[in-house]
């Protein structure tokens, strides 16, 4: 198969990198060459994270050039249009309605673009934004809304959806799989 | 068994299954999970040091009781524990013993973009760069072959691209460990210089016999395909040629010190236009002319800054721009900030505003280098932050100058080197306000253990080292412990410091809020008593932001999916507009 390429993109602390986690898993799981990246330098929570995961056949570079992905997911709209540039013409968005303030917003020193929305419409033909955090808290945890970005994109990568679902069940720990499993299900309807 | 695992955790699993003793190391990223990720084998014992020299020393002594043994750090670490490597190999080893490395290209979370694989040639010590998770894997064994058959200490050098990316591995037959005999050897292991200057004569003698191994071993390979062009490459730039030029030949290095020459001047024999490939310093290419050998395309076209890809490498062999789109102009940065309710937020309030010059170090802290605080003048490596501020004090006393300089540095930062300028400062009559931010935990790198946490790396409870008897056996008097959530005390502590002559250290002992997941209720705004002042904005927190425009007078929010209610901003507001949420905390990040 041609190399899928899938870009993830959020705030730090949002649980990128466990969704990256998911989805190259589930590609080993499928007999696939895969490989996933990210760049994760300091601790702390707030700064823009993007993760890179490349599936195929045989993969060789760990990174996603900008106008190759296949998918791009952000689990912030900001970040949506920050990395809307990797999307390849045609490529999909899936997107977290829910925005969270950059420190340079917060602290007044710049504007939260109130048209983020309109923007990313205009760029992308094939984008959709979800209300991750609602289903997340109806999964029971707020902190589930990577699952539930998960289960959002499910159907539209090269992998079958059961094989995901036994990874996220695999790498739940116990208290988190009911939750985890009714986020996937819940993006996975929205 | 296939798993998918970065680079990182392939050395760490190699390391376990290669009869690995004894592992020691200092985090730092990119390096920091290899470490942590022996420690989840189980079965290998291994610790963090308070620095990278005593980890590696900690890993030599490992090695001469016979134990094969790992020293994990970044780059910069090694300039930390040059001292023990330059001299290391003139002893050499008993049992084998591996330096791992991380470098950063593109500084990714470093002060700096130095290239490791001039420590090799500094130190004339084989070095491996593998290109991917299982060759990380594999090297570790190779990587102990080599060590002991040559009797060396050997780099296996990463950088962020091999460290943090993940890829399949599959795991080779285990290996128990076996334990050489603990010997005296004076000649060997004393480096007096009548021993050294024999030892010296082996070191060089050394280098050939690896030179020899490098010509023939599997881990320098040419991939011959389309002859036009053949690149010379190594690491993750060897990817990233594959898939700019899946057709190019390739003289792919694994082993990159020393260089196989006789390999590269038969590949580079035949191809027409060769190119090397090598991720910042020039020092294949250097090496290479040096050889008499002709170089069409190397620092001329691709850059000795940053990190590569494929784009960069497409575009520099075909001359022409890669095709590529462009981001969104104009969005507002998100640049990495305190944790909401990280203690830092409220020192660095205050520091901004008493305007005074800070002299900063490695760690969370350093943002307080960022706007809107600008609190944060000078930061160049760890410890350097005492140090620096007491050349500051002497100049600026030379000079006629009242100021008194401003030291901040955390726990992990003390204890691996701002110790010994703490000594020399109070020893030499020193003239500086330090701030210890002692938080119980390494932060910036994830909240790795110290010696100051109480635990060790494999989580066996440990002697905690207490901050302020220390700061008083290293000969400071004036020793306050300050609680930098209360704003007006903190001033009032930070002034008291600046007005006593001679060295003062005030310590925080508030901990850090993500390793020991503290969780408090949020704040929220009375938007009727809110005027808009924007004063609880200097806190630069991002769970604070301003309210929709359009309405007559912006007002702040505050996200309670953010907020964890350390109640900084609100003793900024002058107008009892922030006040604690009773009930559950909802942060979510
Ligand atoms: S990781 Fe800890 S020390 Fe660093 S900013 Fe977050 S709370 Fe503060
Ligand atoms: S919003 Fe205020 S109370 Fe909440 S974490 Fe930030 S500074 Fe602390
Ligand atoms: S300091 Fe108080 S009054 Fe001023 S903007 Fe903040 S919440 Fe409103």
């Amino acid at each position: 198969m041609q190399i899928f390429n899938i870009v993830i993109a959020g705030v730090g602390g949002q649980g990128v990198l466990m969704a990256s986690k998911v989805l190259a898993e589930s590609a080993l799981a499928s007999g696939l060459d895969v490989k996933q990246n990210e760049v994760h330098g300091m601790a702390q929570r707030g700064g823009s994270v993007i993760s890179f995961v490349r599936i195929g056949d045989q993969v060789s570079s760990p990174v996603v050039m900008p106008g190759s992905a296949d998918l791009l997911i952000s689990f912030e709209p900001l970040e949506a249009l920050r990395y809307i540039h990797y999307l390849k013409p045609g490529g999909r968005l899936v997107y977290n309605k829910v925005s969270i303030n950059p420190s340079t917003v917060a602290a007044g020193l710049a504007v939260y673009p109130q048209d983020v929305e309109e923007q990313i419409a205009v760029a992308c033909a094939e984008a959709q934004g979800i209300e991750a955090l609602a289903i997340a808290r109806e999964a029971g945890n707020g902190k589930a809304v990577n699952m539930v970005m998960v289960g959002k994109v499910m159907k539209h990568l090269p992998l079958k959806e059961e094989i995901i679902t036994e990874v996220v069940k695999k790498i739940s720990q116990n208290k988190g799989l009911e939750v985890n499993m009714k986020a996937l299900a819940g993006g996975a309807a929205a | 068994m296939k798993k998918i695992i970065s680079g990182n955790e392939a050395i760490a699993l190699g390391f376990g299954d290669s009869g690995g003793v004894f592992a020691s190391g200092y985090p730092g990223t990119p390096s920091t999970e290899t470490l942590e990720e022996v420690a989840r084998l189980g079965d290998v014992y291994c610790e963090w040091a308070p620095n990278e020299k005593v980890a590696l020393e900690s890993v030599i002594g490992g090695s001469i009781a016979g134990g094969r043994s790992l020293s994990t750090m970044k780059h910069v670490g090694v300039n930390v524990a040059a001292d023990a490597l330059l001299t290391l190999t003139y002893t050499g080893v008993n049992a084998g013993l591996i330096l791992m490395v991380s470098d950063d290209p593109g500084m990714h979370s470093s002060q700096n973009e130095q290239d490791s694989r001039n420590y090799a040639k500094f130190a004339k010590v084989p070095m491996l760069d593998p290109s991917d998770s299982q060759e990380a894997y594999d090297m570790v064994r190779i990587g102990f072959e080599i060590s002991e058959q040559f009797d060396t200490p050997l780099m296996l050098r990463t950088t962020t691209r091999i460290s943090h990316a993940k890829g399949v591995v599959v795991q080779q037959e285990k290996i128990a460990p076996k334990i050489e005999a603990w010997e005296k050897n004076v000649p060997k292991y004393v480096m007096l210089p009548n021993f050294g200057k024999l030892k010296h004569i082996e070191v060089e003698a050394r280098l050939l016999k690896l030179q020899e191994y490098a010509e023939t071993t599997p881990l320098n390979r040419i991939e011959m395909r389309d002859t036009e062009i053949g690149i010379i490459t190594s690491g993750v730039a060897y990817q990233h040629v594959r898939e700019a030029n899946p057709n190019a030949s390739i003289l792919k290095l694994g082993m990159i010190h020393p260089l196989p020459a006789r390999k590269i001047a038969e590949f580079a024999g035949s191809v027409k236009r060769l190119v090397i490939a090598e991720e910042m310093d020039a020092i294949f290419e250097e090496q290479i002319r040096a050889m008499g050998i002709e170089v069409e395309i190397g620092k001329n076209k691709l850059p000795l800054c940053g990190e590569f890809s494929a784009d960069i490498i497409r575009t520099a062999i075909n001359d022409t721009p890669a095709e590529t789109t462009s981001p969104v102009e104009g969005l507002p940065q998100r640049p990495p900030v305190f944790c909401p309710s990280c203690a830092h937020r409220g020192l660095f309030t205050i520091l901004s505003k008493l305007k005074v010059f800070v002299s900063g170090d490695i760690g969370c802290y350093t943002l307080g280098a960022l706007p809107p605080m600008n609190a944060m003048h000078s930061v160049i490596d760890m410890g350097a932050s005492i140090s620096a501020a007491h050349g500051m004090a002497k100049v600026n006393a030379i000079a006629g100058r009242a100021e008194k300089p401003v030291a901040v540095i955390g726990d992990s930062t003390f204890f691996h080197s701002g110790m010994t300028g703490l000594m020399s400062m109070a020893y030499n009559g020193g003239n500086a306000l330090v701030i210890i931010m002692d938080n119980r935990t390494t932060g910036m790198t994830g909240g790795q253990e110290n010696p100051g946490t109480g635990v060790t790396l494999q989580g066996v409870p440990a002697r905690q080292v207490e901050m302020v008897p220390l700061v008083k056996a290293l000969g400071i008097d004036n020793v306050v412990e300050y609680d930098a959530y209360d704003l007006k005390a903190t001033e009032a502590a930070i002034k008291k410091g600046l007005e006593t002559p001679g060295p003062y250290v005030l310590i925080d002992k508030n901990p850090c809020i993500l390793r020991y997941k503290i969780r408090k209720p949020a704040i929220k705004v009375d938007q009727e008593n809110c005027t808009g002042c924007r004063a609880c904005l200097k806190v630069a927190c991002m769970a604070l932001g301003l309210t929709a425009t359009g309405e007559d007078k912006q007002k702040v929010r505050v996200d309670p999916n953010v907020c964890n209610g350390c109640g900084v901003c609100a003793q900024m507001c002058k107008f009892d507009a922030m006040h604690a949420i009773e009930g559950e905390n909802n942060a979510n990040l």
